[in-house]
Formats: C-alpha cells, structure tokens, sequence
C-alpha cells in the first residue's frame, strides 16, 4: 500500500480505493454509508484474487502443499483478528461467522440456550441494532427470560443513572459500543464493570465500534465482542466473534456439519474444540483473507490516527450543518466530543429521509435513508426515518462540503 | 438535474404538502387496511366505505415519504366515488404504468441479482390516468416504485378482502 505520511491524509488514502474512482450522475461519488458497509482498498482486493489464483483449497482437510497454505492463511488471519482486538488466546478465542448478526446470533443461541431459563433477566439498550434485539425477543418468547433496556436520554446517550438497579439479578448484559444510528460512543468498561459486579456476563456489539476506535477486549470488559469485516475495509461474507475461552469451552455448538466435529456415529457426535466447534461447514476463507488484509491496512494506517482524522471530520460536519442548515436540519446524538464519532443521522424539517437522500444522490452523495435496524429507537427519537450520513478513513472536507451543497439543494426543491 | 424534476413533480409536491381524503373512518361501516414497506419505514392506512358496488368513500393515514404519500392521496381523489369494477380497471392501468420495473424488485429477483428482461410494457393510456401520471417519473427510480405503489396494493388487499367477506 502507498506509504501514509501521519497524521492520515485521506487524499492519500482515497487512491487505494478503486469505488472511489466511480461516477455517479456524472459527478464524482461521495461516499457517506461507511456505517452500513464501508469500501475496500486495493490490498484487501488483491488479497483475495491473489488467494484464488494461488492457493485456493479447502481447510483443515487436504495434505496436498496449497491445502496446508490455505489453512495456514485461514489460521494465520484468526490470529491477526485476535490480536487487532486484543484478544489474549487469538488461536482459540476468535469464530469466523458469515457477519457481526451471526455472531451475536451464536451468542445467545448458544451461550444463552445453554445458560438462560425462564425468568432470567438480560439487559439491552434501547439503542440496540434489531441484531442484538431480535434475537434476544425470539429468546424471551421460546424460554421466557425477561429483558430490560438501559434507557436513551435527550441527547442519544445511555441514560444509566438506575444502572445498578437494572442490572440487578442479571445474568447477561449486551450493548453496543458505538450506535449506527446516533454515532454515541457508549461507556462500555464502566457498564461491563457493573455488569460483572452483579455478576452478569458481558457482550459487546461492536459493528460500528472495532472499524472506528482502539479496542482492547480487556479494556472493554467484554465476555464476547461481535464485528463484521464489510464495516472495517473488508469482504462482506465474514463477521467475527470473539470469546472468552472458558466460555466457549463450556458452550454447545450452534450450527452442526463438518468442520465442527471431533467424532461422529450414526447414534451420537462429539464436537471438536473451539473454535472450530462453531464453524460448521466450509468457512468464508479467500474472505477471512481479505479481513486479515483489512487489518493489516488499518494498523498501517494506524487507529489513533484514523480517531484522529474521523473525529476532526465528524467536528467539521456537525459544526458546517448547524451553521449553514441549522434552521431547517438536526442532526440526532450527542455534541461534538469525546463520544461522538462520525454517524450523522439527519432529520430536514418536514422533507422525508427518503427524500432527502434520492436529492442527494443526484450530486452523487451516498447515505442511508431509513430506520438503520434500529426501530425502537427510531420511536424513541420520534422519527420514522432518518437519511444517515457516516464518516471513514477516505472521507474528507469536500465529502462534508458535496452533502451540504445536496441538502441545501433539498430546500430548493421541497421548499 | 431533469431527472429529480421529472420525480417530484408540481402535483406530486401538491399531494404530499396538501394531501387529499386525509384521515380515517369509522370502522365499521367502513374497512380498514393497513400497507407497510419494512425497508423505510413507509406506511399507509386507508378506509374503505363501499357501498353497494361503489367505493363511497376513502381516507388515507400514514406517514412516509413524498412518493408513498401523493400516490395515497392522487390514488383516494381518483377512486373515490368509483364502482368497484372502475376501481379495479384504474389500478389495472396504474400498475401497468409502474409495472416494467416494479416486476424487476420481486423478492425472487431481488435475490438472484439478475435483471428483468426488458419485458414489453403494456400500452399504458395516460391520459385515462389523469393527474396519475403525473407518477410516471419514479418508474426511473426503481427503488422507489415501492413507494408509489404502497398504497394502491393496500387498496387492493382492502377490496379482496371485503370480496371475501361478502
């Protein structure tokens, strides 16, 4: 990859990534939807062709020498993952997953059938991603457990001044540690340090978080963090769960096939360790080396300083909105500050998110219209909809000032 | 830029900002029928009076976005009053309006990726549509077909409904 000078220059950066390059309606692509599946640079692409034209076979089953590579490759990105997160066992503690919902979805089809009865309590957020709701809801209407939602308050932050209370008597606690919908940067560690004080266990959505900050599992007081690639610079196809290993140890597995099995007879089958236990099946390998390419893009170019670079952009945005769309446009989450990272979902006075965002497209600006998979916040907020606009590491000024000219545009036609 | 001139058409804004037959009924007499796009959110209630062979009266509740709501309100003020059998034929003409692209965003499709082959559209009398055709503009959005035909596939699940319950 081309050599980044520090702090990040997007104008840099954005020549590794060939989308970019597009035209859309004969302008050139602003590219503002990082937070539903940010773009791939060139090394991760190359990654990929490059395992298919050299090594591809299938893991964990041939003797032959490309057999051994491609299970090496497939090993050797769980370890590269583990470490990215911190993770302190990477060889035993990261599942592959097909995305950052499977995982979570493994979670509590796993962890929580195994370890959850009726009347157990969970505690969510009223933030949560439908990923870390619905699977939740389908497991209080199959067993009976009993959920409970930290509160959101006025300005998109987890209200937690009946924490403890609300903790009490739980067995789990999972959040998200960064919302797709508000950019809220949540105070894991000290919801996780409560949490283990009453003796829950932790999980930790990271979709929006891992491609966006430093994380640390330890830091974070995560039992077990999710994530997908396709958010962080990597293939869609592949998401991560990390685990603590004593946890796993102790899990059943969640999809059976091969791949997850240590022995098998026709009355009953022993199931191999983890974390191969958990994925049944040929896993997604030419993507999980994509993800290990990913990583190694992001560690080139450093987390502090893509913090850095987003966190003055997400300034730049915010402070240019409200001084120049102020009157007609509100942007939902909290000010400017240390837990507000680059989601800007935006509400244009009376003009629909829709709307807002088919005007956008004509000046070539990509953002998500919609309720973002998380309608119970969405209510909580009293909007149906919101046109999101989401910053990454290729992102930079002239990307703020092409959305603000398109929302003015807006005015002009909804009047 | 010709294109979102051609979407948001004069009447379309009209409809959306003024939208016409707001409101529900008292069910009974009248039926009531709810229609849902899970992607955005867009949503749309209407109540149906029928009356002896004729759609007497109609309101429209619901929020969404502009296409989803002018097309509630152009479809109520072209309905209205209407014989049943006039209804179903001016919805017939409608869909086959939208109907090359909207054939294209069937689920089945949707998941295989592959294209509609440029099926020949039906000859679409726009003038028998009147202010309707003046949607004509989002069959270049084909995301937003939905939209537009949110309201007039309640209205027929509202009909079919009453059918069978007669």
């Amino acid at each position: 990859m081309t050599p980044v000078p520090e702090p990040l220059d997007a104008e840099v950066i954005r020549k590794d990534f060939p989308l970019l390059a597009q035209r859309v309606h004969d302008r050139p692509i602003v590219y503002l939807d990082s937070a539903s599946s940010s773009l791939q640079p060139r090394p991760v692409l190359a990654a990929m062709e490059r395992y298919y034209e050299s090594t591809h076979a299938n893991v964990h089953r041939g003797v032959y020498a490309t057999a051994e590579e491609a299970t090496a490759l497939y090993e050797g990105a769980r370890r590269k993952v583990g470490r990215f997160i911190g993770a302190p066992d990477p060889r035993h503690e990261v599942i592959f997953t097909k995305n950052a919902t499977e995982a979570l979805n493994l979670v509590v089809n796993s962890w929580g059938r195994a370890n959850l009865k009726r009347g157990d309590v969970v505690v969510l957020t009223e933030m949560e991603h439908h990923s870390n709701l619905v699977p939740w809801l389908a497991l209080a209407q199959n067993v009976g457990i009993e959920l409970r939602y930290l509160p959101v308050d006025g300005q998109g932050r987890l209200d937690l001044c009946d924490l403890d209370r609300i903790l009490d008597g739980a067995s789990a606690v999972s959040v998200s540690a960064m919302s797709n919908v508000l950019g809220t940067i949540n105070p894991v560690p000290l919801i996780t340090e409560a949490a283990h004080r009453h003796g829950a266990i932790t999980v930790v959505d990271g979709a929006q978080s891992v491609p966006h900050l430093v994380t640390d599992v330890a830091a974070l007081g995560a039992d077990f963090l999710a994530f997908s690639a396709h958010k962080m610079l990597g293939p869609t196809g592949i998401g991560v769960l990390w685990g603590r290993r004593e946890l796993l140890d102790a899990m059943p597995p969640f999809l059976g096939g091969g791949g997850m099995i240590l022995d098998v007879t026709l009355e009953r089958f022993t199931p191999a360790e983890a974390p191969w236990r958990f994925e049944a099946g040929t896993p997604p390998i030419a993507e999980a080396v994509g993800l290990a390419a990913a990583v190694d893009y992001l560690d080139a170019v450093g987390m502090e300083q893509i913090v850095t670079h987003e966190r003055a952009l997400t300034a730049y945005a915010l402070t240019a909105i409200g001084d120049r769309l102020g009157e007609v446009c509100r942007v939902f989450g909290p000010p400017v500050g240390g837990d507000r990272a680059g989601v800007l979902s935006l509400d244009y006075r009376d003009v629909h998110a829709h709307d807002v965002a088919q005007v956008l497209d004509q000046f070539g600006v990509c953002v998500r219209p919609g309720h973002h998979c998380a309608k119970p916040l969405m209510s909580r907020l009293g909007v149906s909809a919101t046109a999101r606009a989401s910053i990454d590491i290729y992102n930079d000024d002239s990307d703020i000032d092409t959305l603000i000219e398109g929302l003015t545009h807006v005015g002009t036609v909804f009047g | 830029m010709p294109d979102l001139e051609e979407l948001y058409r004069e009447i379309i804004l009209d409809h959306y900002r003024s939208p016409r037959n707001r409101g529900e009924l008292p069910t009974p007499p009248a039926h009531r029928v709810e229609g849902f796009n899970p992607l955005c959110g867009d949503e749309v209630v209407l109540s149906l009076e029928v009356v002896d062979g004729t759609l007497r009266d109609i309101k429209v509740a619901g929020s969404g976005c502009s296409i989803s709501q002018s097309s509630g309100s152009l479809m109520s003020a072209a309905v209205k009053g209407k014989s049943i059998t006039e209804v179903r034929e001016l919805v017939a003409v409608f869909k086959a309006m939208m109907s090359v692209h909207e054939a294209s965003l069937s689920d089945d499709d949707r998941t295989t990726g592959t294209e509609d082959p440029p099926t020949e559209p039906e000859p679409v009398d726009l003038a028998s549509l009147g202010e309707l055709a003046a949607l004509q503009g989002v069959v270049k959005f084909p995301v937003r077909i939905k939209c537009a035909t949110l309201s007039w596939n309640a209205l027929v699940q509202g009909l079919d409904e009453l059918a069978k319950a007669s």
